[in-house]
């Protein structure tokens, strides 16, 4: 009797989803699309946390005060965009201090992107230009995510990360337009992050385990290969455009496809980095800790202080 | 180790004078005070307010999912109160 009530309530649900009624925290889901939701919401928080330490490195080094004020802006949106979204885990029944500490732990994971080290002001381009601008096209399907808590923090992420792109691509512009040494440095910076940016969006269709289920589920709405094509589309003249050369020898516009074709990604690198061993993996985990435990004594004088509060209150 | 966690407030923000408050999402905060200040931080870096209410979470009382047929469907039958259910003749305006 049981399980005919829970075939009833799936396809009851599923039937919603097909028909874009999103779903509400109280309202029935299967197991399995509240799991798929916190590994995936609470990954993105984590993303957006981790994101802002590459970005926290340059703050005191930025070339000029609008810079730094720009930089300081971002870096806190991240940190925005990382708290509606361990909110929206939360909404699923997730205790938000265990979904951070499975970030410490190494269960959770995040963007590979951040394991990659920033060594020079025009990686501040690049990741606002590149990095961004994939996330961008990551989010933008997720605004029409069936699981509704999720998708309204998508709609403001989406706004505000738009502001992150151009500040990027204006850096780079500006670095690819001075001098000869400026302009290496801008191309120096792009040969470093182009392949990173494309594993962005995730293993090929072939090798990706859970797109399947969550496209039926409208948690996704594109392939991880259809997004890839879409930002390299799009990408690719935005580079011409300001004399910076794409590394890749097999990029070729093709007439008949209207798309471009490109080289081989590395996907042994990709794997090696998301089992932890790329190259700043260790040190952002290990900054988080820190900044878990050593803002530990202000999270708990803050109780301290409201429960005083509340007594004086009451007496 | 801190066992004690924040609690949880939702968030409401009035856009502008004029416009009722609406919810713009949740956060954690020891006291209503640092609500009201993580608020400001966390909903309205571009001003999106001019006013935020914050009110715990466990303070809120929901309408049951499973209630909600019979909390709303009997008016998805009565159609005639909605001004298009009425005839009028041709002609007429201001009605």
């Amino acid at each position: 009797m049981k399980e005919i009530n829970i075939t009833e309530l799936e396809r009851k649900f599923q039937e919603k989803i097909d028909n874009d009624i999103k779903i509400e925290p109280n309202d029935w889901m299967p197991e399995e699309y509240r799991q798929t939701l916190i590994r995936q919401i609470s990954q993105h928080a984590h993303s957006e946390i981790v994101g802002q330490l590459p970005e926290g490195n340059w703050v005191t080094r930025a070339p000029n005060l609008r810079r730094k004020a720009v930089l300081l802006a971002k870096i806190q949106d991240e940190a925005g965009h990382g708290l509606y979204l361990y909110s929206a885990v939360e909404t699923l029944g997730a205790d938000r201090e265990q979904t951070m500490d499975d970030l410490h732990s190494g269960k959770a994971k995040y963007s590979s992107i951040f394991n990659y080290p920033a060594l020079t002001w025009a990686d501040m381009g690049m990741i606002g230009w590149l990095v961004d601008g994939a996330a961008i096209m990551n989010q933008v399907p997720l605004c029409r995510c069936s699981y509704g808590p999720y998708a309204r923090a998508m709609v403001r992420v989406c706004k505000e990360e738009s502001f992150h792109q151009r500040q990027g691509y204006e850096i780079v512009t500006q670095l690819a337009q001075g001098t000869p040494e400026q302009k290496a440095m801008a191309q120096e910076s792009l040969d470093r992050w182009w392949w990173p940016a494309l594993m962005m969006f995730g293993p090929s269709d072939k090798d990706s385990k859970h797109t399947a289920q969550s496209m039926k589920w409208k948690i996704k709405r594109h392939t991880n290969d259809e997004l890839r094509q879409q930002f390299v589309d799009v990408t690719v003249p935005q580079a011409e455009l300001i004399g910076l050369k794409v590394p890749d020898a097999d990029l070729k516009f093709n007439e008949a496809t209207g798309h471009y074709d490109f080289g081989d990604i590395n996907w042994d690198e990709f794997w090696q980095v998301v089992a932890g061993h790329g190259p700043c993996n260790k040190e952002r985990v290990a900054a988080r800790k820190r900044a878990k435990e050593e803002g530990m004594w202000v999270r708990e004088a803050a109780n301290a202080y409201a429960e005083k509060r509340a007594k004086r209150k009451a007496s | 180790m801190s066992k004690k966690e924040w609690p949880l407030w939702e968030v409401f923000i009035r856009s502008k004078q004029g416009l009722s408050h609406k919810h713009a999402g949740s956060l954690r905060a020891p006291d209503a005070e640092m609500a009201i200040n993580n608020a400001r931080d966390v909903y309205t870096r571009r001003s999106e307010g001019v006013s935020i209410w914050v009110v715990p979470s466990n303070e809120i009382v929901a309408s049951d999912p499973s209630d909600s047929e019979e909390l709303f469907e009997p008016s998805q039958t009565k159609v005639y109160r909605h001004p298009t259910f009425y005839d009028v003749p041709d002609g007429i305006s201001h009605m």
